[in-house]
């Protein structure tokens, strides 16, 4: 009797490593389809537009309220300090460093993971893949493979979009509604901001691109053939790419300081 | 030649194939009928190299793709199409796009040939003035056509038919069968077809074998096939062509 728990324990982590096991393979053989020919310009370019340009909007929509109340936050903190001219700073460096590459990874997986996941899913039930196996294609390189590119690609450049509406949206509520000079709002971000801060929030973006298209891929890759099946899948790509950005954030920042 | 040696699969905890020996024979249409949940598709996704068998060989001219590796099962591929239960289209693509598809990935022909040879395939399977429509568009008959251009459209040397006329109503699934008949004659592609239309598969096949608990219960020409004493096979076949007399009755 006591051995069913630990029985049922052990099952629980052996298919736990199973399945991790089977997501790091999924990458390995996707990266090596990636430098095989034939390469597919056209299908990067269609992904690209996917999730980065279809992105956009909701990525400018969370960057300007997000740098909004950081100001307005940072400026209420930073006035009982007298020290409202380093509000650009405050902003900015939050923004470079930590909330444009988190925040519009999260927006991307909400967005274009979750519909990857199903798009992939739906590919798989009704034997779409199948058929590209069929017809010697294979599918990681013709459908995994570009989507991963284009996230690598696309999420940096989204990350770079959500730092500069953040930094004015931060403006516009410090400097034209809290009265913040524009002139120290704009030095204190030329002294703060080096060039490690970027190149820390770029890297960061990258590696959140290769994750969400990975975990998002594989887990409409390997849906359970059922309507219910897709929409678990589809549930934990969204929850297992968010988990996996902010605990993979903690660990970069931590190296990255 | 496609030959398979006991082949064994299970899926999901059941024994679904229990030792095959099934040799297909060159340029003939061989059906495999059996029940429902039997193993059919299974078989035809081990021919094709979909799936691999716990136990046993699958050769094709020589070739045992059981344990190939995705570049070498894919150069076996290249001789292979497929005609999916489901039709199996790409929702994105319109039907002339789904047709050109191996076309445009694999051979990277000029668009003109391209379009010379889908309009071809289209007109062939009665589709023609149809390659701008989705197929979500399209009925279940129009996309079994559309599936079977795309799976012609390669001029491959064998063509695997996974039930292309489920779900169709009785003059629709005597057109699929007629065009499938009328391509194999026409081009001598070996076929493999899977399929529950009795008495109707009797006059197309040259080959019908019988799957049973896993295994190959009966596999000969049609007509010796329909003078088997097996008493299962018999009983299927039975079934299956008495149900015209009884709604004469």
């Amino acid at each position: 009797m006591l051995t069913r728990p630990l029985t049922r324990l052990g099952g629980k982590t052996v298919s736990i490593v199973q399945e991790m096991g089977r997501m790091l393979l999924f990458l390995l053989g996707t990266f090596t389809w990636l430098f095989r020919p034939p390469f597919r310009p056209f299908q990067v370019l269609k992904q690209l537009h996917f999730i980065g340009y279809k992105s956009m909007f909701v990525v400018i929509l969370t960057a300007a309220f997000t740098g909004m109340v950081l100001a307005l936050q940072g400026y209420y903190s930073l006035r009982k300090f007298g020290s409202e001219g380093l509000l650009g700073s405050a902003v900015a460096l939050s923004m470079i460093r930590e909330l444009g590459p988190v925040l519009a990874a999260l927006m991307v997986t909400a967005r274009a993971g979750s519909a990857m996941t199903a798009e992939i899913g739906i590919m798989r039930i009704t034997e779409q893949i199948d058929a590209l196996d069929t017809m010697a294609i294979n599918p990681q390189q013709y459908l995994i493979a570009p989507k991963v590119v284009a996230g690598l690609i696309g999420v940096p450049l989204l990350v770079a979009i959500f730092d500069v509406v953040g930094i004015y949206g931060g403006y516009l509520v410090g400097v034209d509604l809290l009265g913040v000079s524009a002139g120290s709002y704009w030095s204190s971000i030329e002294s703060a901001v080096e060039w490690k801060d970027v190149y820390g929030g770029i890297l960061k973006s990258i590696s959140f691109g290769l994750l969400i298209t990975w975990v998002c891929c594989y887990k409409g890759y390997y849906t359970r053939m059922s309507a219910e099946g897709l929409g678990t899948a589809t549930t934990q790509a969204v929850v297992l790419s968010s988990v996996l950005i902010l605990v993979w954030d903690y660990f970069l920042t931590s190296v990255l300081l | 030649m496609i030959k398979l040696v006991g082949v064994e699969k299970r899926l999901g905890g059941q024994q679904v194939l229990n030792g095959i020996d099934l040799t297909i024979p060159e340029g003939k249409l061989t059906t495999i009928i059996g029940r429902s949940g039997g193993g059919k598709s299974v078989l035809l996704k081990h021919i094709i190299g979909l799936l691999q068998p716990d136990r046993g060989e699958v050769w094709v001219d020589g070739v045992d793709i059981s344990h190939l590796k995705s570049n070498a099962l894919n150069e076996v591929r290249k001789r292979f199409s497929m005609l999916f239960q489901s039709a199996a289209l790409f929702d994105s693509l319109t039907v002339f796009e789904n047709v050109a598809f191996p076309l445009r990935e694999k051979l990277r022909l000029p668009n003109e040939e391209v379009t010379r040879r889908v309009e071809e395939k289209l007109e062939q399977v009665g589709l023609s003035g149809m390659g701008h429509k989705f197929p979500a568009e399209l009925s279940g008959g129009m996309k079994k056509r559309t599936g079977l251009a795309r799976a012609l459209i390669m001029e491959p040397e064998i063509i695997l038919f996974d039930e292309p006329t489920t779900g169709l109503d009785p003059l629709m699934a005597k057109t699929i069968h007629d065009l499938i008949i009328a391509m194999q004659r026409r081009f001598r592609f070996t076929a493999v077809m899977v399929s529950h239309e009795i008495p109707e598969i009797f006059s197309i096949s040259d080959w019908v074998a019988m799957l049973k608990d896993g295994k190959i219960a009966v596999m000969a020409p049609t007509a010796e096939f329909q003078q088997t004493t097996d008493p299962d096979v018999r009983e299927f076949i039975t079934v299956g062509g008495t149900v015209p007399l009884l709604v004469n009755r």
